[in-house]
């Protein structure tokens, strides 16, 4: 028997299941006030999926609150957080729209379809925006490289976002690949995607208009992801319903193509008033946060939603998490023409209600209403909490462990290529080699460069001219961040930031995506709050607005938490694509050149992880003033044609982004150190980068550092089919490749 | 005279179909689009099949695509002259249609692979392939998950004597038989090969080489002289 509202009046006192699917006595007790009466099963449902942590950010929601509160002015911010994603305006009538989103948890529990989906849901986000997703780049972490299970899930996170990123034609232009112990039961698979729109046709979440037409329209609603299994082992709901449900979502990529394309031609054909995507929470989550920013009310018969399994019961329709659908609200006389559309992409649409003016949303099953809530109560006002927190018991052991007592290197060409054989500094090229990254043909710069970078200009067919290009990378380090959560996210925005300007692209906003371990342990909401604290600053130091982000929790097996791993994505924009500085050495008879300053700096460092296994101390110094000067003077010098080649120094320090200069084109170098050669070399001192000039424009050059206060080093000159260190060490360009290559594919095969 | 038209083959889940176009425009072309739905070749005088996912390649790749309604029309004019080339998934249709001998199976290594790759251009007697000097090296990005070419000891046999072999890799990454990057028909007019020229076209973007350039050439000047 249905539960119907009417049922649900009737039956005050049924004991219905709220705690199996995660919603607290005090929280089911509000849905009961709100409500005047208790909820019915599908009522519960939209509740439980919409109140839950990852829709409703209760715990995070009061820090997250600062990216707005401390944002710097930024003419560029079109949109802001609270939509789909962010909207930057990136000049000559341009607009991208760019996100980062993870999928951690379904990628441990099933790597290939996890991470697949991870993808395909943060691209529809970018096309509810009214754009064309243009490029992906993931950012994933996982549990030590040689860990058995690590052969699990890493081949299968890579090959599942190869095969969906793939098939759907977007270039995979950039992001990381990191191990460490910590993300054995818990990787970290984030997923980013860039879209690109004209300014003036953004599209947003909204159903307004009472009478137009509600579409859902993609695939057919099946029974995958259906959070709370719960739901369907409760005797309260009804026992026709299936035993056992698959917890993970199945992607179809292919669908996704079409739907893309599709969406593309319904926006260009102006038949689309407002529309979102179907991610986390399904059906309940477009509806109620449709509605929520509409008109205010809408009428959906849930018998319409197309069915891959006809026996689904509506509490389960509502909670599906099913892959590549939309929801659109489409003028009346519009739905001919919408329709037409989709036929033409071979994809399914179907009406499924209209908009009203009630203020409620209303749903009926058999002629029957379930469904009777006024939707902003879903979708806006769940629960807050304001999560206790304190710094955690071991942190002022942690800092005063400082890898001062470690023992320092002797042969620091051993030392190299310790470090360059080791997993987190090895090539990616197993892992990249398996992405396209040439689909569509804009890549200007793909991994291993920096950032990311594309052309806009044939972007979308028939586009107007401009010589622009967007640069994008993602950042983070969770030793660092372990060590100083503060000071770790500072750095992770100072990283990104770096890599985005060593391309010649100034950096313009940020994304994020913040993993952290469970919010009800108060020493990781210490973290948590210290991390967004520190974001925040950074971010209104550096004047690069947060436009969106995900907030990931419940990173933890047992009573251990992964590091907090804030990851943060800045795109920025280059004025002359063609101006772009590609990554390394290349040519010979360049002077290289190291901007910034060098202190002794190991804590959370490459060399104490891979040497020592230590970790401990404080991490580098997140010198953002020094950041914002150096920023400055990549951009300009590129600007004026002054740099040949760049890098940024981060893991690993000076020596490793030598060796990986060299490695770029295979071109060698000579230079000579001023200071103790272990810390001029290994050091991860932070805002620093190294630059390849022509001789004759060095001058040029270094006056351009000196009015910005950055400074400038000669090191040396490019040149010769070795890496030499000046009475230090020598070592030929092959024999770096050679440890740099072979060490993913001797564990993954 | 009027410019060459090239048709450039969508079917759904295609993805190269902007990037070939791109790349018969570079070369002064008119580059035409063709829908597979369509019973109409828009009477093109030569046709591209790019690369992708037609179908989602959940079937066999190009095994569906294989009977769309453009690829009707499509088959007869192909084995009256008509010049075609198929890249990766076009390759693949084009050898499910019969246009050409053999089959695409999975890479060796079961991985989908993206590289910039060193081959050497075998054949020059071709529309496609007739800008390029016979031995010449050339890189060309390839980026595909089945993409081993495999035939018959007779067929192969018969594509080494007949010269039909046009492009081979130079250190194989698929497992190809014969390093087989490309082959043609006899008649050289039909052009089927794993690697992607049309992302090789700029130097601003793409792979590090404009060695795709050739193979646009090569069917203009082919247009040109026919």
């Amino acid at each position: 028997m249905t539960d119907t509202v009417e049922r649900a009046s009737g039956t005050p006192d049924e004991p219905m299941p709220f705690a199996e699917l995660g919603m607290k006595q005090d929280e089911y007790d509000r849905v009961k006030q709100i409500l005047g009466r208790r909820p019915t099963g599908s009522e519960l449902a939209i509740y439980s999926v919409m109140w839950s942590e990852h829709c409703s950010y209760k715990s995070s929601k009061v820090h997250l609150k600062q990216f707005a509160t401390k944002a710097p002015k930024s003419e560029a911010l079109l949109v802001g957080m609270g939509e789909n994603a962010g909207v930057v305006d990136i000049g000559d009538g341009w607009a991208a729209t760019f996100k980062i989103e993870s999928h951690n948890h379904p990628s441990y529990v099933e790597p290939h379809q996890g991470a697949a989906t991870g993808v395909g849901g943060i691209v529809r986000d970018i096309m509810s925006m009214g754009a064309r997703p243009i490029a992906v780049m993931d950012s994933l972490r996982f549990g030590a490289a040689d860990a058995p299970d690590t052969r699990r899930v890493l081949p299968g996170v890579v090959e599942g976002i190869s095969s969906y990123g793939n098939c759907l034609g977007l270039p995979n232009i950039g992001g990381e690949v990191v191990f460490d112990p910590c993300y054995l039961g818990n990787p970290l698979v984030n997923a980013l995607c860039v879209g690109l729109l004209r300014k003036d046709q953004i599209k947003l979440a909204t159903a307004p208009g009472p009478g137009n037409k509600v579409v859902l329209f993609g695939a057919s609603t099946g029974p995958d992801g259906i959070g709370g299994a719960s739901v369907l082992a409760s005797a309260t709901f009804e026992d026709e319903s299936q035993a056992k449900r698959p917890a993970v979502q199945v992607g179809d990529p292919f669908m996704e193509k079409l739907l893309i394309e599709c969406c593309l031609e319904l926006y260009a054909a102006d038949v689309v008033v407002g529309i979102q995507d179907l991610g986390a929470a399904g059906v309940s989550c477009a509806t109620t946060e449709l509605a929520a920013k509409g008109t205010g009310g809408m009428r959906v018969d849930l018998n319409l939603v197309p069915l891959r399994d006809p026996s689904l019961r509506p509490e389960e329709i509502l909670m599906s998490e099913s892959q590549e659908r939309m929801m659109a609200v489409v003028r009346p006389d519009d739905i001919p023409a919408f329709m037409e559309i989709c036929a033409k992409w071979d994809v399914p649409a179907t009406v499924i209600g209209e908009v009203t003016d009630t203020g409620r949303l209303v749903m009926t099953w058999d002629g029957e209403i379930i469904v009777d809530i006024p939707p902003g109560t879903a979708a806006d006002e769940g629960p807050v909490y304001e999560r206790p927190y304190h710094e955690p018991a071991g942190q002022s052991a942690l800092n005063a462990d400082t890898p001062d007592r470690l023992e320092r290197p002797t042969d620091l060409r051993e030392t190299l290529l310790r470090l360059l054989g080791s997993p987190n500094l090895s090539s990616k090229e197993w892992v990249t080699d398996q992405y396209d990254r040439y689909v569509r043909s804009n890549t200007v710069l793909a991994q291993p460069a920096d950032a990311g970078m594309l052309r806009i200009s044939e972007a979308i067919a028939g586009a107007e001219p401009t010589t622009r290009g967007i640069a994008l990378a993602t950042d983070g380090n969770g030793r660092y961040a372990k060590l100083d959560p503060y000071a770790g996210a500072q750095l992770a925005l100072a990283e990104a930031y770096r890599n985005v300007a060593v391309t010649g692209a100034e950096p313009l906003a940020v994304t994020n995506c913040l993993n952290f371990g469970s919010p009800e342990d108060p020493e990781v909401m210490w973290q948590f709050a210290e991390a967004t604290r520190g974001l925040a600053d950074a971010c209104r130091t550096l004047g690069v607005p947060v436009t969106g982000g995900n907030v990931s929790f419940y990173n933890q097996t047992g009573a251990t938490a992964v590091n907090p791993t804030p990851v943060v994505g800045v795109l920025g924009v280059i004025e002359d694509v063609a101006k772009r500085v590609p990554t390394g050495f290349v040519a010979e008879g360049l002077r290289v050149v190291l901007l910034g300053d060098t202190r002794e700096e190991f804590g959370g460092s490459e060399w104490a992880h891979v040497v020592h296994r230590h970790l401990g101390g404080l991490p580098p110094q997140a010198d953002l003033e020094a950041e914002q000067a150096l920023g400055a003077v990549l951009v300009e010098a590129a600007r004026r044609g002054l740099l040949e080649g760049s890098h940024d120094l981060s893991d690993g320090g000076l020596a490793v982004a030598l060796a990986e200069s060299c490695l770029a084109r295979g071109v060698g170098a000579k230079v000579t150190l001023s200071g103790d050669p272990f810390v001029d070399l290994f050091s991860e001192s932070a805002a620093r980068a190294l630059v390849v000039v022509r001789p004759e424009a060095y001058d040029e050059f270094a006056s351009l550092c000196g009015r910005h206060d950055v400074p400038c080093y000669g090191l040396g000159v490019t040149g010769g089919t070795s890496l030499v260190i000046e009475d230090v060490f020598e070592v030929p360009v092959e024999e770096l490749r050679e440890r740099h290559r072979a060490v993913l594919p001797a564990l993954f095969g | 005279m009027s410019a060459a038209r090239v048709g450039v083959v969508t079917f759904p889940g295609t993805l190269d179909d902007q990037d070939a176009a791109r790349a018969v425009r570079l070369v002064g072309a008119e580059a035409v689009p063709l829908w597979h739905a369509d019973h109409d070749l828009k009477g093109v005088d030569a046709v591209f099949l790019p690369g992708g996912f037609s179908y989602g390649d959940y079937l066999r790749c190009g095994a569906i695509s294989r009977f769309a309604p453009l690829m009707d029309e499509l088959i007869p004019a192909a084995k009256a002259g008509l010049p075609v080339i198929g890249t990766c998934n076009g390759f693949q249709i084009l050898c499910e249609a019969h246009l050409l001998p053999g089959a695409l199976t999975r890479n060796a290594s079961l991985h989908y692979v993206c590289r910039d790759q060193r081959l050497r251009v075998e054949r020059v007697s071709t529309s496609w392939t007739n800008s390029f000097a016979e031995g010449q090296e050339i890189t060309l990005p390839i980026k595909h998950g089945e993409g081993r070419y495999v035939a018959s000891a007779d067929t192969l046999a018969e594509l080494e004597a007949g010269g039909q072999v046009i492009l081979r890799y130079l250190g194989n990454p698929n497992g190809s038989l014969n390093d087989i990057a490309g082959i043609s028909n006899a008649a050289g007019n039909v052009v089927g090969l794993m690697p992607h020229p049309e992302h090789a076209v700029e130097d601003l973007v793409g792979a590090p080489s404009t060695d795709g350039l050739g193979f646009f050439t090569s069917i203009l000047k082919s247009l040109v002289n026919a």
